[in-house]
């Protein structure tokens, strides 16, 4: 079968990713191109996502960046690998980075696991599944502890997750739907499950 | 007014030390030595593996990388207190958490800072009781082997290739546990002085391919010399066992090599044991026969009976040492003969002035130049160290450099503004931009390469090159910027020799078809040698059975670089000596003692029998080989050029060089590792030039 993001023979920027080089450039001074590095990977990918399928940094695309911000094709190697948000190898439509630090893990990240393993066939970390729809990977602390466990579906944070609303989210993503993202709770950002217990009415008068 | 040096104390020994400094070159200027890894004087600081941690009081109290920490007036530092010892054997476990335990089987053993300081610093057991991280290796080419595993991060190869060589091609991708140095995409180092990562990389992570597993450090018997397979003159250790070259390693010179030896010469010493000439030979009805010395002697002296000295020739080859030269000529202008020439390329040089045909900017006057422009030369593959000098100027100040010649990926950028003799011609009208740079530069220089000297119209090149020198500012009572960029490294030595066509001599070119019919090839295989006249009777006196030896009908065998004391002359004009390590294979012999010996044998001795009476006779005959190791620099106070006349200049494009790096001479041409090297280098290095 043929995967998405077999490694291609070249790469360029389209017309869309074109369009923001332009402004990224324009946001670094003068003679410093090497500066757009990051987000030039960053658009390599998502053009890869875009275009593939399968967000990616392809080892030619590194190669065009590295032309394009005027340094050793080395040099951005370097970063794309330093940085685990860049995937160095190719990736499902989406992309389960699941939150297996301690605050997610107390809260359940383990369960996440298994149903993401369930629900895709996946058996390990950094696997795409035989779909070519997931790949799962593991992450450290994606920062939205306070809605532990997290997963990450590409730009998406689903939070509060259990087994049970992985498993809808991952049917829903298969259906080919986007459902909202957020707590699954329906909690509002971060406030207390059931709405705001402080804070309720609003009162501008000096506390006592 | 402030004051540019500050004083600083270590362990109670005041010394003063230039602004700018950090505190670990003020330790050393203390006398205190400060481990590191990372730490090197040629490359920029990283700080990064820790090992150089002091005690500097009045800062925050905690230990403080030295390297990385700038000096200030009035410091007080301390390397040898308590809280010193305890952060470096700190970080000294920390280094060996991830470190095998492999010494015994490491060709670092023995050499390896990490062993060294592991004695000083390093615990007895290990608290680590977990699996150690194993790093695949990495294939970085014929040269240089990887052990990655014993990598400790201390980035000094990745800052060497960048930074000193100009090949951005090692580096260190991923992170924290999984980080790695290497090149990420798999391919050999594309460059000439990758061997030099062997010898800074502190442990055995980067090791040398050729010698793996090869000796012990302590085995090795080590004599000075110099490296004759380019004209830079690199100072080298010869490290042998017994009868055999085991490795090369440069020596320090800041003048010449700083601490840097290109690829060729660490590596082609394998070349030394294969393909040599151990015993004379004589051609006997169209076969070679092996013979003995007298059987020789005899064979060349039935042939030089009664013959005119007009009709006998004699060519120096590329690493002839100047002792056997001046035997050589001193043997011929007993014969009658004025027939000689040093140059199989057919380079033209004018022997009149010494600064005609030297390096006179010298190399480390490089590094004060303002402009340059390359004429006909690609210093890359003609001088590694002489181009990673202009590179270090150019990383200086970026200053403009100018390429006439043939398209080059030089490590620098050098804008091509021509590829002939009609661009130089051009400058010298001022048609070019580039003209102007050179004039308003304080520090001009150009390099002529041989590619624009060894062509019909050398002599014009040559003259209007100086001419071109004189015109925009590079001569001057002050400042010398005329250079030209020899690749033999006979060649300066014999110039310096008159090894020339003297009276009514030939040229290589009018020896050959039949010019003369004696023709004695003193180490010569770079020539056509089917051109030489069927009917001439050919000497071939060498080391190796190159082209000159498949030819000869007498092969005298002689010692190579390694095997004799001699003299040389690098491009500069810088006479230096080479020593003898390891004695001649068989029956070879030093070649000015087997010159001495046959004009014994004709009756006519040379009139020198130790090597000091042969140098005493260089002396004589010019007084530069007096000077051993110094370069006293010459202005240009004499402005008179070169013959030649500029306009005679052709329009033929300059060619390249040297058209493989890796095998240029009987010696890289027998090396196994430099065959090696061609297979892999030989089409990447096209790929690479752009
Ligand atoms: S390979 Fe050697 S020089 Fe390079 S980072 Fe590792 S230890 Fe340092
Ligand atoms: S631990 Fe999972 S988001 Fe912080
Ligand atoms: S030598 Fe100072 S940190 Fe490595």
């Amino acid at each position: 079968m043929a995967r998405q993001g077999a490694a291609p023979d070249s790469f360029s920027f389209d017309a869309e990713s074109e369009a923001r080089i332009a402004v990224i450039f324009a946001k670094y001074p003068a003679g410093q191109p090497a500066s757009a590095m990051l987000p030039l990977l960053d658009l390599a990918q998502r053009q890869m996502g875009r275009v593939t399928g399968s967000a990616w940094v392809p080892i030619v695309a590194m190669d065009e960046i590295a032309r394009r911000v005027g340094v050793a094709p080395i040099r951005v190697y370097e970063v794309a690998t330093f940085y685990l948000m860049f995937n160095t190898s190719p990736v499902g439509k989406y992309h389960l980075q699941v939150c297996t630090t301690t605050p997610c893990w107390l809260r359940g990240s383990e369960e996440v696991v298994h149903a993401c393993r369930r629900a895709t066939g996946i058996k390990d970390w950094k696997e795409t599944s035989a779909d070519g729809m997931f790949t799962m990977t593991e992450v450290e602390c994606l920062g939205a502890c306070v809605n532990a466990p997290v997963l990450q579906v590409n730009d998406d944070f689903y939070e509060d997750m259990d087994a049970e609303s992985t498993e809808r989210l991952l049917a829903a993503l298969k259906r080919g739907e986007t459902p909202p993202p957020g707590s699954v709770k329906g909690r509002q950002t971060s406030a207390p499950e059931g709405g705001p217990a402080t804070l309720t009415s609003l009162s501008f008068e000096p506390a006592e | 007014m402030a004051k540019n040096t500050a004083k600083v104390t270590v362990d109670g020994i005041e010394v003063e030390v230039p602004n700018g400094s950090n505190v670990l070159q003020a330790c050393e200027a203390a006398g205190k030595e400060v481990p590191r890894f990372c730490y090197h004087e040629r490359l920029t600081v990283a700080g990064n593996c820790r090992m150089c941690l002091v005690e500097i009081e009045k800062a925050p109290p905690k230990p403080w990388a030295s390297c990385a920490y700038p000096v200030a007036d009035g410091m007080v530092v301390h390397t040898d207190s308590p809280m010193v010892r305890a952060a470096r054997r700190g970080v000294m476990e920390f280094l060996l958490i991830n470190h095998p335990l492999d010494c015994p089987i490491c060709d670092q053993g023995g050499e390896c800072d990490l062993q060294d300081q592991a004695v000083g610093y390093g615990l007895d057991h290990s608290r680590y009781a977990e699996n150690k991280r194993a790093v695949r290796d990495k294939n970085l080419g014929p040269l240089v082997k990887t052990t990655m595993t014993r990598c400790i991060h201390c980035t000094r190869c990745i800052r060497f290739s960048t930074e000193i060589a100009g090949v951005a091609e090692l580096g260190a991708t991923a992170r924290g546990e999984s980080m790695e140095v290497g090149t990420y995409v798999e391919r050999a180092l594309s460059s000439e002085l990758s061997g030099n990562l062997i010898d800074i990389c502190p442990v055995g992570a980067l090791t040398s391919r050729p010698y793996a597993f090869v000796a012990r450090p302590w085995e090795l018997k080590k004599t000075d010399s110099v490296d004759v397979l380019d004209a830079v003159g690199t100072n080298i250790r010869v490290d042998s066992r017994g009868s055999e070259v085991l490795r090369v390693l440069p020596r320090l010179n800041e003048d010449v090599n700083e601490e840097w030896l290109a690829d060729k010469g660490r590596f082609s010493i394998d070349g030394l044991k294969r393909r040599r000439l151990d015993s004379c030979w004589v051609r006997r009805a169209g076969k070679l026969q092996r013979s003995s010395w007298p059987d020789a002697f005899a064979a060349i002296e039935a042939k030089l009976m009664g013959l005119d000295g007009s009709r006998i020739g004699a060519v120096a080859g590329n690493l002839a040492d100047a002792e056997s030269m001046l035997a050589l000529k001193d043997l011929m202008t007993a014969l009658g003969s004025t027939s000689l020439d040093c140059r199989q390329d057919g380079a033209h040089a004018d022997a009149a002035q010494r600064d005609f045909y030297t390096f006179n900017t010298s190399i480390a006057g490089i590094e004060t130049a303002s402009a340059l422009l390359i004429i006909g030369s690609n210093p890359r593959h003609e001088a590694p160290l002489i181009n990673a000098r202009i590179r270090k100027r150019w990383l200086q100040t970026h200053m403009p450099i100018a390429l006439i010649g043939p398209e080059a990926n030089l490590t620098y950028d050098a804008e091509r503004i021509g590829d002939g003799p009609e661009a130089i011609a051009a400058l010298l009208r001022g048609r070019h931009r580039f003209a102007d740079t050179l004039t308003k530069a304080t520090k001009p220089m150009l390099i002529l390469g041989q590619a624009a000297l060894a062509r019909p119209d050398g002599a014009a090149v040559l003259a209007a090159c100086w001419k071109l020198a004189a015109a925009t500012g590079m001569l001057s009572p002050e400042w010398h910027g005329f250079n030209v960029l020899q690749t033999a490294a006979a060649r300066v030595g014999a110039l310096d020799l008159g090894f020339l066509p003297g009276q009514g001599g030939k040229k290589l070119a009018g020896m050959l078809r039949g010019g003369v019919d004696v023709l004695w090839l003193l180490g010569a295989d770079e020539f056509d040698t089917a051109a030489i006249g069927p009917d001439t009777f050919v000497i071939y006196q060498g080391s190796h059975g190159d082209r000159g030896a498949a030819r000869a009908d007498v092969i005298l065998p002689a010692a190579a670089y390694t095997e004799k004391n001699g003299t040389y002359v690098n491009t500069e004009g810088r006479v230096q000596r080479g020593m003898l390590a390891v004695y001649p294979p068989g029956e070879a012999r030093e070649d000015w003692k087997i010159l001495r010996a046959f004009s014994a044998y004709v009756g006519c001795p040379l009139p020198y029998d130790d090597i000091d009476a042969l140098r005493a006779r260089l002396e004589q005959v010019n007084p530069v080989f007096a000077r051993i190791d110094a370069l006293p620099r010459f202005p240009a106070s004499d402005r008179h050029g070169p013959a030649g006349d500029p306009d005679c200049m052709q329009a033929d494009a300059f060619t390249p060089w040297i058209a493989n790096y890796y095998q240029t001479d009987p010696i890289s041409r027998a090396s196994p590792t430099m065959a090696e090297c061609t297979r892999v280098h030989a089409p990447a290095t096209v790929q690479a030039a752009e």
